[in-house]
Formats: structure tokens, C-alpha cells, sequence
């Protein structure tokens, strides 16, 4: 007769060692003041159109840099090189998320220390990436108006994960009813007092007020109080 | 599908735990939060899979699910959300975005066999 086998108590957290390296990134970021946004969505939200915009707004006037998460193309940095900002691409392979330790491999030896703003643009997803802190000050969550107001509540977590909404491709608001403050009240559900923005990367309608945002975080991260 | 890269985390840190205590791992007992964005089902299966050819081979994965707390600054206290899809105090119904546990992907105990 064996012997009935023993618990043993462990507590050992799975993901600890993603977290133990995004935190130190988090702070090797801070240290150099760099203001660190990532940005989730699922796949043809319009990241990729938006971070274009994004990149040619605050280059060259911030030191700005973008890493690009993907499974396998490199189409995406291509398009955002259009805006002269230094951009890496991050081919994750069978991946579905970017991970701290890929995040924190791309920036060695990149010569993209010194910067204002870096933008990591994760894998298009919204379930795996909740689960993986990537050292980010800010993390973005961004749905286009095409794709239903009740996005929120199918994937809470990362929903409640991110700090920020952004609501795309507005200027295809009306051809799709789409119903603004059903998704507000959605996004708010899971994630009470959070910042929405509603925009188009296409007209440009929105952008400015988002910009401003990012550069007052910016500042406020360095300890500058803005007027 | 990360679940199967988390499985694989999994096996790894029960092996090491194992090795260290000494003995067989004939069951794995974790902790999922409702917010942590693992599904249990795929975890089940991918714990299969990462199990094979391991020493841990034919052990049982233990789930168990943590429900949302949140903090209530109305009541100042925490409390079990209702669901995910509404993060609001279940006494009060002050919305709230604090969240107190249910982020969790923990390892909390392993069955050893001598």
C-alpha cells in the first residue's frame, strides 16, 4: 500500500517572472524619463493607422520611438517608418501577445534609450495580452466603431487592464449606427472613471485632444506642472 | 491561447518545487482570478500536454476560481463583484475600478507521493 501523498503549501506566482521584468523596466523607463503607452485592440481595430498618426504628430518635436508587435509580417513597421520615427518590429512567431522579456531583448542594442515617448503596439488581441505587464506607463485599449458598442463586456479584463479607451474610425459612426454612448456606458461598466477618446486616424477629427493629453502625462511623469 | 505557455510556467515551477522538496507530483492546485484572462478549460487541456513527457505526467491539475473583490469607497470595504461585466459595489452600487484580488495565476499547493 503506498502512502497517501502529502500537501505541501507552495503560493508561488505563475507569472512572476514577467512581472518581475516589467517591473524593472517600468523603472530602468522612468529613470531615463521616458513615458512608456502600449496599445491593444483586436485585429483591424486601426493600432496601426492610429499609431501613424500618433508618431507624425509628436515627431520630431518629441524623441519618439515605436516597437511592433506582429505573428509574422513586418508590414506594419513598414507603414509606420512612413513617419521617419525609429520603429522595431517584434515577430512573435506563434505568439499571441508580447511579452516583457521580448520587449526588454528589442530595446538592447537599439540605440532608442533616450527617448520621450516609446509605443509598443501589441499583437492584435484582446485576450492574452491582459495577462502580461509589459513595464508600460500607460496602456491603451482601442475598439473602432465598427466592430460593436458591447466589446467591453465580452472581454473585461482587458478592458479593466488598460487606463485609457480609444474609440476609432468615427467617421464611420453614422454609416454603422453606431450607438456612442452604449459604448461609453459599456466601457465605464468594466471599468469605472476611465478616460475615453472618440476618434478618427483617417479625418484626423479627435487627434489633437488625445496628443494633448499624452504630452500633459508626459510632463505630469517628469514632475512639470503644465499651465 | 497563452494558457499553453502558462501551462508549461506551470509545470516547470512544480518541477522545481518537487526536486526541492523531493517526491512525486501527483496533483498541482492552482488559483485562477476571474480578471487574470486564462480560460480554465484551455488550462486544463494545455496542462495535459505540457505534462507529457515530464515527470508530471498523469498529475491532476486543482483549479480554483477567485471571484472580484473590489474596494467600496462608499462602504470602505471589499466585496465580491457580482460579475465582470459590472464593477460596481454589491451593497451600494458605487461603481468602482479598485480592484482587490482576481488578477491571480497562482501556484498555492502540490500532492507529493514519497
Amino acid at each position: 500500500m503506498s502512502p497517501e501523498p502529502r500537501l505541501v503549501e507552495v503560493r508561488k506566482n505563475i507569472l512572476k517572472q514577467n512581472d518581475i521584468v516589467a517591473r524593472e523596466l517600468r523603472a530602468g523607463f522612468r529613470e531615463v524619463g521616458t513615458f512608456v503607452v502600449s496599445l491593444v485592440s483586436s485585429p483591424g481595430a486601426g493600432k496601426t493607422a492610429f499609431l501613424e498618426r500618433v508618431l507624425t504628430a509628436l515627431h520630431p518635436r518629441y524623441r519618439v520611438a515605436a516597437l511592433v508587435g506582429d505573428l509574422a509580417t513586418e508590414n506594419d513597421a513598414a507603414r509606420l517608418a512612413r513617419s521617419n520615427a525609429p520603429v522595431k518590429q517584434i515577430t512573435t512567431g506563434t505568439l499571441c501577445h508580447l511579452e516583457a522579456t521580448m520587449v526588454r531583448s528589442a530595446m538592447e542594442g537599439w540605440g532608442a534609450e533616450a527617448l520621450d515617448f516609446l509605443f509598443i503596439e501589441n499583437v492584435g488581441n484582446l485576450v492574452c495580452p491582459a495577462s502580461y505587464d509589459l513595464g508600460e506607463s500607460l496602456r491603451l485599449v482601442i475598439i473602432s466603431v465598427t466592430e460593436g458598442e458591447d466589446k467591453p463586456l465580452k472581454y473585461p479584463p482587458i478592458f479593466n487592464s488598460a487606463d485609457i479607451a480609444i474609440v476609432t474610425k468615427i467617421d464611420l459612426a453614422a454609416a454603422v449606427e453606431f450607438d456612442r454612448a452604449a459604448v461609453d456606458a459599456n466601457i465605464q461598466a468594466v471599468r469605472p472613471g476611465m478616460t475615453i477618446f472618440h476618434l478618427s486616424a483617417k479625418t484626423g477629427e479627435g487627434m489633437r485632444e488625445f496628443i494633448e493629453s499624452l504630452e500633459a502625462r508626459l510632463a505630469a511623469s517628469r514632475g512639470v506642472v503644465v499651465g | 491561447m497563452h494558457e499553453l505557455s502558462i501551462a508549461v510556467s506551470i509545470v516547470e515551477l512544480a518541477q522545481e518545487e518537487a526536486e526541492r522538496l523531493g517526491g512525486r507530483v501527483t496533483a498541482v492546485h492552482l488559483r485562477l482570478g476571474a480578471l487574470c484572462g486564462v480560460m480554465k478549460e484551455a488550462l486544463e487541456t494545455s496542462y495535459e500536454v505540457a505534462c507529457a513527457d515530464t515527470p508530471l505526467q498523469g498529475s491532476r491539475l486543482v483549479i480554483e476560481e477567485l471571484p472580484v473583490f473590489v474596494y467600496c469607497p462608499r462602504c470602505e470595504d471589499e466585496r465580491p463583484i457580482d460579475s465582470v461585466q459590472s464593477f460596481r459595489c454589491p451593497k451600494c452600487g458605487t461603481a468602482t475600478p479598485d480592484v482587490r484580488q482576481g488578477k491571480e495565476v497562482q501556484l498555492v499547493a502540490m500532492e507529493i507521493e514519497e
